[in-house]
């Protein structure tokens, strides 16, 4: 499947489960699905048949209120059903709202708390190069995160160890959890704050499928250094009355407005 | 205890060779010979607790059997959540190092106290906690919480008890105590190197005729609650002793095992720390009389609630 034709069937299985489960967080799983689709189209290495294939490249959702969006890549992918996205938030189901990997094929790692993402995708890239593999780790945070200091003892190990299997990016999307991230805790200068912790630092629109992909694909550009992608990104992108707003961090699409924004997305395939 | 952990792991690698040992810089002198003799095997995370918990889970999940390390509190209560979260929720084989039980750090002051992590470590789910009280049960500990291949709490003390001679044939199970020698005025139950207290009150009361049993609850989860209801049929009551906060440690266990099963024992005392900070420094000999956990307070103790 194309990645752009993927971005959208993740939206609108997003939509329809936060709609459903009366879930929050669909600008977060909205703002991701571009980074979601080009990531599984085309830079990962997997199988989903096989999902535990050791040579395997390894991605983790650290932001893991938009598990929504990654449940529904999944399933998309062939990891599991998609009927089971049906279940999603309902009484009884293995998908919570934060990304859960117990019984959902495909998860490598459980978030939820904000910080934990990294530092599991270090241990999982040093434990790679110990072991001489191949693979490659990839790990989504948001913006707002890089408020937890485990995330900055993350990005310090992971240079000092030369971890340039390691890819961290960033759904930079300028808005947290109560007002922008400017207004909260300053991230600017963000891109030189990496380099200065010894990453190699780069940023693309994470909506640009085509810089996405050619971007990502030359990773590791630099030996010895763990790349940071910083994506920019519009939070509920896609659905007009939902970009850009904190708003649609918490509240569930529901009525006329579930209406609206289903229109809004299958307007576009 | 912390050298019979580390030489123990280190006859261990040639075994396990996935085994890697993570500090979060600390174990200075202690850990020398290790990182020397086995680089590969070696981490040293720096002074990111926090970091070191979420990468043992991370190399973990590769196969690794992982080892974190640091003293008192830091390597568990300033991490617990990567603990819960990354370790416990994901059934890995981390196996978490705290050097520094109790009062073993008494000196430096209350943040160096590790006199809760019995309680908050045994509310975890999925999690084994170890507490030795031995240099034998230390040595056979490091062993048997590789072999769980799940998230292990080992708490080690600077102190440690007189183990009995005739272990050589003995069976080191997790989660099952161990009658270190029998009698019958009471029976104490005991986790950690405060034993070494419990077998001075021990010799006393032998001395004064009364013979008393004294279990090593090594494992405080899981745990073989038989022992506990025998020694309520056949003691003159149960006493449990531990370096520790009575809320949620060794005591509450003992209570709960008891209750659970419908059991009522002729007499009942926990013998542990209230809920306190111990402004005060001091060594951990000090400290122990100071909150009544040595061997005179724990005769006087046990000859009040039995005979009193």
């Amino acid at each position: 499947m194309e990645s752009i034709e993927l971005a959208n069937r993740i939206r609108i299985h997003a939509l329809k489960m936060a709609n459903s489960g009366g879930g929050s967080h669909i600008g977060s799983a909205l703002g991701i699905s571009d980074i979601l689709a080009v990531l599984y189209s085309d830079i990962l290495n997997i199988d989903p048949k096989n999902p535990e294939l050791i040579n395997r490249d390894r991605f983790i959702l650290s932001k893991g209120h938009a598990g929504a969006a990654v449940y529904a890549t999944l399933a998309e992918v062939g990891f599991f059903p998609i009927a089971k996205l049906e279940t999603h938030y309902q009484d009884g189901s293995d998908l919570s709202g934060h990304v859960s990997h117990k019984n959902v094929p495909g998860v490598e790692l459980s978030t939820g708390s904000l910080g934990h993402g990294l530092s599991v995708g270090v241990g999982m890239a040093k434990a790679a190069k110990l072991d001489k593999k191949g693979h490659k780790v990839f790990v989504l945070l948001s913006d707002g995160e890089c408020d937890e200091g485990s995330v900055w003892e993350a990005a310090m190990f992971a240079s000092h160890h030369k971890l340039d299997n390691l890819i961290a990016l960033i759904d930079y999307n300028k808005i947290q959890s109560l007002d922008t991230v400017a207004n909260t805790l300053a991230l600017e200068p963000f891109k030189s704050k990496w380099e200065s912790f010894g990453w190699n630092a780069i940023e693309v629109n994470g909506h640009d499928h085509t810089q996405l992909k050619s971007e990502l694909v030359k990773i590791p550009s630099i030996n010895s250094k763990p790349t940071v992608c910083i994506c920019h990104t519009t939070k509920g992108k896609g659905v007009s009355f939902m970009e850009n707003s904190v708003l649609w961090h918490y509240r569930c699409p529901r009525g006329e407005e579930f209406e609206m924004a289903l229109k809004e997305l299958k307007e576009k395939k | 205890m912390r050298d019979h952990f580390i030489n123990e792991l280190s006859s261990l690698i040639d075994e396990f060779p996935n085994i890697i040992l993570i500090t979060g810089d600390l174990g200075f002198g202690v850990l020398d010979d290790f990182r020397k003799n086995y680089p590969d095997n070696f981490i040293n995370a720096g002074v990111a607790e926090q970091n070191m918990t979420g990468i043992a889970t991370g190399m973990a999940l590769e196969g690794k059997i992982v080892f974190t390390y640091s003293i008192a509190n830091f390597p568990i209560l300033r991490c617990l959540e990567q603990i819960r979260n990354d370790a416990c929720y994901h059934g890995v084989n981390v196996n978490i190092v705290s050097i520094g039980g109790g009062f073993s750090y008494g000196a430096l002051g209350i943040s160096h106290h590790a006199t809760e992590d019995l309680s908050i470590m045994r509310s975890l789910p999925e999690i084994t906690v170890v507490s030795p009280a031995s240099f034998w049960e230390v040595e056979q500990a490091t062993r048997a919480i590789i072999e769980t291949k799940k998230v292990c709490y080992l708490r080690l003390d600077k102190s440690a008890g007189m183990d009995i001679d005739n272990n050589l044939d003995e069976h080191f199970i997790i989660g099952k105590p161990r009658i270190l020698t029998d009698g019958d005025f009471c029976t104490i139950f005991v986790t950690g190197g405060i034993l070494e207290e419990v077998w001075e009150a021990h010799d006393e009361l032998q001395s004064l005729g009364y013979r008393i049993r004294i279990v090593s609850v090594h494992t405080l989860k899981p745990f073989d609650g038989s022992i506990v209801l025998n020694a309520a049929k056949q003691t003159g009551g149960i006493v449990s002793v531990e370096e520790n906060t009575l809320d949620g440690g060794l005591g509450s266990l003992i209570a709960e095992t008891l209750l659970d099963n419908g059991v009522t024992p002729k007499k009942f005392l926990r013998i542990g720390l209230g809920s306190e900070f111990s402004s005060i420094v001091g060594s951990q000999k000090y400290l122990r009389k100071c909150y009544g956990l040595d061997s005179k307070s724990i005769v006087s103790k046990v000859m009040k609630l039995i005979q009193g």
